[in-house]
């Protein structure tokens, strides 16, 4: 770990400022991830900016039905409260079914969307990654890549987002709020949050130096069934080689995410309305353009399938 | 104690305190953080500095320039160690690779340098400021494009690399029915919770180190050869281990780098392998590829059973010995085996919990299932009738005890085994996919000389004095019990002191030969102890019995604590073995029951229940045997369903190498586990007339998994770890 100088924000602008006064800081929220990573060197910020005595641990209701998350919201306490679980389901699963009891007590609404990938190479600093180090190569492409994304990837990164909140998040149509160094304030769509890999993959978001999330809101409610399916190895603490994200109508429609195939939450308007035509046409699709590699390759039959499992429990 | 006739009546057999379910009497200790681990020895090592280790980042090839200029002037820095400053280093009679490398590389995560600073956090920081400048070589990392090179390696003993009996072609070729089938297993890590630890301290050239070591014995003299020390020198003291599975039976770098880094230092200096080094650095269990011809008549009875058996490991390594249980488990009159090694450059493959029987189970269990299958015989019948009381390939060496078949039959009844349809893919209940699977478990009993000492104080009360280790499985317990039963005094009497170089060499703890052999370690001691305290007291030994603290013959009963009131009485000795294992087959033997559900949509597999039944002598203490197999059971699925080591062929290393990448069972993997142990007792063995067991139970149980996955889905996998993505082209449309 590299020495860095800390620093407690007391309010959203000052945070902000301070982050983009200074060429390498850092938030740190629950620091579940980025303390790991700052171990291990992959992230080296030379100053953090404590933003847990911020407030922002409210979920509050908006004027127009919705709910208001506070960016310091932690995992657990926003899968456990009742207005969410009774009229967000799919957002208290996919929480519950990330990470473990311990981790999701600390772990923030932010720094949740905002966790970095699992590519194994990206955690071994001594391989080539255009994530960690701009240029270096990737060293997946070739390697051991079960876990990679098949969709959106580039020539430069076929990295994934690993959470499972954000899955939820980009089915329910959330939005973030930031506050940035300028006073300014803006909202921004779950769906341009995350950006795909390109030519930069170390540019994971749309945020700007030193931009501050502060809440994410959820619109009004949606209705429906929400069901949250998260397929992997072992039963629990392992993150998602697939997960399917949504949210089903009586009539059949609804919308889908999908988790553990690209770079960002994966959700294709255009392929939802296909959902009364059954998973196969959906995934058709919602896959359009995958370039899978021979080791993932079997993630495209797991998103259909696991899709169909969904849409036959909706159905009940 | 020369043990080489058959045991009769002893002590033992009054199974006072051997034989009951006691509690670990350290678990107080472990549960309140009393107990001290590698790192923790704060005390007696005050002002410890911290080492941290650099591994390679190559996995063959040289170290060209090696540039520490940066990292010495990081803060809190005191001394940085590399093959260049460390002076001359031997190698242990256990290592195959060198503990610090350079210039030369032999594998990825090879330790380079150790930095040793004032703090953690320091030496962590300064060990990123190293700089090294790699001349990578070709190497080879990949075991299938190996094989065809693969030589025969040699034969270590009474363990030869081939063996033959009758004509195994002819009649595999001439059998009605085959199966000439090819499986592999992965690589696999020990993945125990405690890292490899050390804290070393030199008072002039003599060095104690704490560690956490299985084998204290062997790794003393390695310390001593590495570092060109005479082994008087070298004390090693390791009380508790969290954990081995065998990643813990040799020297390793912790200990290498922590001695180096103290003597550097002037100081004591700890060392903690970084978990993500754990997996590179250290050993592992090598993957096989096996391939199995099994040739029967139609009355199902084998005529021929062939197995080979393809490993790697670096230049000097050894085999996986994955084809041991076929030369025994099953009768048939001509057969096969082989091993044969290819040379990779891929990190060193070695013991790693049943080294051999573990992954040569997982698939000559699945070779039986699919050979029952062809014949149309319930598995567990084609077993019954291919069992053999004898040594197939030395028909003239009787097993000592050999209860197979009970087992099977025994667990059969007891999980239910009758409700099981024997045609895949019928069987569902909701989304699931539901199958039964049977293996058979089998691991030999192994006989190590073992040492012990016993003292009598004033009080009656016994401490017991041995290098054996206890790497969780219970040893402290088994041995208080056996000198209890012994000395005829209840468990608080007694104080067991382990994992010390000071006091006599055990077994230690391995191949599952701990408890038994360390045990009798205990008795011959004991016996010895018994004499002295006959004498001491001037009794007739012979009719002489020692109970409740007492000691008594005829109508006279005086306190045991009365033999030392004039001083401490001692006796050491050791258990030594003659040739019933040469003239017997000592083996253990076990059944696996699993049941289990395959997710018809998404293919995911969760186990719903498991039973073992197994048959391994006596049982000291039925609660830490329990233990040990439900543990066992819960690596056995680890191995069936997720844990690989995943190989870059490019660049040749483990590339999940940590715990968030190298998936082990969680809690919610594991649903009820059964055992069962016959009442066995097996006077070959030993004066406890006990043996293994912690390695039997994971023998078998991933290949029963194997099996109970193709009775739900139909889908036969032979290539570990089955995960989904094998099944998922074969499954029905859900
Ligand atoms: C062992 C393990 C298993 C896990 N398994 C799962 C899993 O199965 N599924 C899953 O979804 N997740 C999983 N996680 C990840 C976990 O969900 C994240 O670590 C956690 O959500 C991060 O939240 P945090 O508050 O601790 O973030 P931090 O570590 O504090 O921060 C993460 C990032 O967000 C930035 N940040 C934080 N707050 C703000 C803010 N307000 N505005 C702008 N930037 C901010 C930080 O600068 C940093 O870059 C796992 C983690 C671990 C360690
Ligand atoms: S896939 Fe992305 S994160 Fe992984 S090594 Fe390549 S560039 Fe780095």
């Amino acid at each position: 770990m590299k020495p860095f100088t800390y620093e407690k924000a007391n309010s959203p602008a000052a945070a902000a400022s301070a982050a983009a006064g200074r060429s390498n800081a850092k938030f740190i929220a629950g620091g579940t991830n980025l303390l790991d990573l700052m171990k291990l060197e992959i992230e080296t910020p030379s100053h953090l900016i404590d933003v847990n005595g911020l407030g922002f641990d409210k979920i509050e209701p908006t004027s127009d039905g919705g709910l208001r998350i506070g960016a310091l919201v932690r995992n657990t306490a926003l899968a456990a409260d009742a207005r969410i679980r009774r009229d967000y389901g799919l957002l208290s699963r996919a929480l519950l079914a990330g990470a473990s009891g311990q981790l999701r007590n600390k772990a923030t609404t932010a720094g949740n969307l905002l966790q970095r990938t699992r590519c194994p190479y990206f955690y071994d600093t001594n391989q080539p990654c255009n994530k960690r180090n701009p240029g270096s190569g990737c060293a997946a492409i070739g390697g051991v890549t079960r876990q990679h994304a098949v969709i959106g990837a580039s020539d430069a990164c076929i990295a994934t987002h690993p959470s499972d909140m954000a899955i939820a998040m980009r089915a329910l149509d959330a939005t973030v709020q930031t506050a940035r160094p300028d006073g300014s304030i803006r909202d921004i769509p779950i769906a341009d949050l995350h950006r795909l890999p390109g030519d930069t993959p170390h540019l994971e978001t749309t945020l700007t130096p030193g931009e501050l999330i502060t809440s994410v809101t959820l619109p009004k409610l949606v209705g429906g069934t929400h069901i949250y399916r998260k397929v992997r190895d072992r039963a629990s603490y392992a993150f998602a080689l697939v997960s399917v994200g949504a949210i089903i109508q009586r009539d059949g429609t609804g919308r889908v995410a999908v988790g553990g195939i690209a770079h960002k939450p994966w959700r294709v308007e255009a392929a939802e309305a296909e959902m009364p035509h059954g998973a196969k046409a959906v995934a058709a699709r919602l896959l359009e353009g995958a370039s899978p590699t021979k080791e993932n390759a079997f993630k495209l039959s797991l998103v259909e399938r696991t899709l169909g499992a969904v849409l036959t429990e909706a159905k009940g | 104690m020369k043990f080489d006739t058959p045991a009769t009546t002893n002590p033992i057999d009054q199974l006072k305190v051997i034989g009951h379910a006691t509690s670990r009497i350290e678990g107080p200790l472990k549960t309140t953080g009393r107990a001290t681990y590698a790192y923790e020895w704060h005390d007696r090592a005050a002002s410890a500095a911290y080492g941290y280790i650099v591994g390679s980042a190559i996995a063959k090839g040289r170290i060209a320039s090696m540039d520490l200029s940066r990292a010495k002037s990081a803060p809190g820095i005191i001394a940085i160690v590399t093959a260049e400053n460390a002076g001359k280093l031997g190698k242990g009679n256990y290592n195959t690779a060198k503990l610090l490398g350079g210039p030369d590389i032999d594998h990825y995560h090879q330790a380079v340098a150790v930095v040793v600073a004032e703090t953690f956090e320091q030496a962590r920081a300064a060990a990123q400021l190293v700089k090294v400048d790699y001349t990578a070589a070709k190497g080879s990392f990949d075991l299938s494009a190996g094989r065809d090179g693969a030589a025969k390696p040699p034969g270590r003993g009474d363990n030869q690399a081939d063996t033959t009996v009758g004509d195994f072609p002819g009649a595999f070729a001439s059998a009605p029915v085959q199966l000439d089938a090819t499986y592999t297993t992965p690589d696999q890590a020990h993945a125990m919770m405690e890292p490899h630890a050390s804290m070393a301290s030199w008072e002039g050239d003599k060095l104690t180190l704490w560690t956490s070591n299985q084998m204290i014995a062997w790794t003393t003299g390695d310390v001593a050869k590495t570092l060109g020390l005479p082994k008087e020198n070298v004390r090693l003291i390791s009380p508790f281990i969290g954990g081995g599975f065998g990643g813990k039976l040799f020297l390793r770098a912790d200990a290498v780098l922590a001695a180096l880094g103290a003597r550097a230092a002037n100081r004591p200096v700890k060392v903690a392998m970084q978990r993500p080094l754990m997996f590179n650095n250290t050993t592992h269990r090598p993957a096989t590829i096996q391939r199995i011809r099994i040739g029967a008549g139609r009355d199902g009875k084998i005529t021929a059973i062939g197995h080979e058996s393809w490993s790697g490991n670096l230049p000097e390594g050894r085999p996986e010995t994955a084809v041991n249980q076929t030369r025994l488990l099953y009768a048939g009159e001509n057969r096969m085996t082989a091993l044969r090694l290819a040379m990779l450059d891929l990190p060193e493959g070695n013991a790693m919990r049943a080294p051999g029987e573990a992954p040569g189970m997982m698939a000559l269990e699945i070779a039986m299932d699919e050979m029952a299958e062809r014949l149309g015989l319930d598995p567990i019948e084609f077993r019954a009738r291919n069992d053999t009381q004898v040594d197939p390939e030395h028909p003239n060496r009787p097993f000592s005890q050999r209860q197979l078949v009970e087992c099977m039959r025994i667990g059969a009844e007891r999980f239910g085994w009758s409700k099981r349809n024997a045609e895949p893919g019928k069987q569902r209940d909701g989304r699931w996919l539901v199958g039964m699977g049977v293996a058979a478990a089998f691991r030999n009993n192994l006989l190590m000389k073992s040492g012990a000492r016993v003292r009598l104080d004033g009080q009656g009360r016994v401490t017991v004095e041995t290098d054996m280790t206890d790497i969780g499985t219970g040893s402290y317990t088994i041995i208080a019990q056996t000198a209890a039963e012994m000395m005829g005094v209840p468990l608080d009497k007694v104080v067991v002191r382990l994992g010390d170089s000071s006091f006599p060499v055990s077994a230690g703890s391995g191949g599952q030969f701990g408890a038994n052999n360390s045990t009798s370690g205990v008795y011959a001691a004991c016996v010895k102890l018994r004499e002295a305290v006959a004498q001491k007291l001037g009794f007739n030994s012979a009719e002489i019995a020692f109970t409740d603290g007492q000691v008594s013959s005829g109508n006279r009963s005086v306190p045991l604590g009365q033999a030392a009131s004039g001083g401490e009485l001692s006796a050491e000795d050791s258990i030594e073995y003659g040739d019933l294992a040469k003239t017997h087959q000592q083996s253990t033997f076990g059944a696996h029951f699993v049941e289990l559900g395959v997710d018809v949509a998404t293919a995911e597999i969760r186990v719903r229940r498991m039973l073992a039944v197994c048959a391994a002598g006596r049982i000291l203490n039925p609660k830490t045997a329990r233990s040990q197999v439900i543990g066992a059971m819960t690596m056995g699925v680890g191995a069936a369903l997720m844990e690989e080591l995943a190989v870059d062929k490019r660049n040749g290393f483990f590339v999940n190498h940590d715990l968030a990448g190298y998936e082990v069972p969680v809690h919610a993997d594991i649903p009820h586990q059964d055992t069962i142990f016959l009442d066995e007792t097996d006077p070959m063995s030993s004066p406890m007339k006990a043996k293994g067991i912690a390695e039997l139970g994971i023998c078998g149980v991933a290949a029963a998994l194997a099996n109970a996955i193709y009775n739900a889905t139909g889908i036969r996998v032979r290539d570990y770890p089955i995960t989904l993505d094998k099944l998922l082209d074969h499954m029905p449309d859900a």
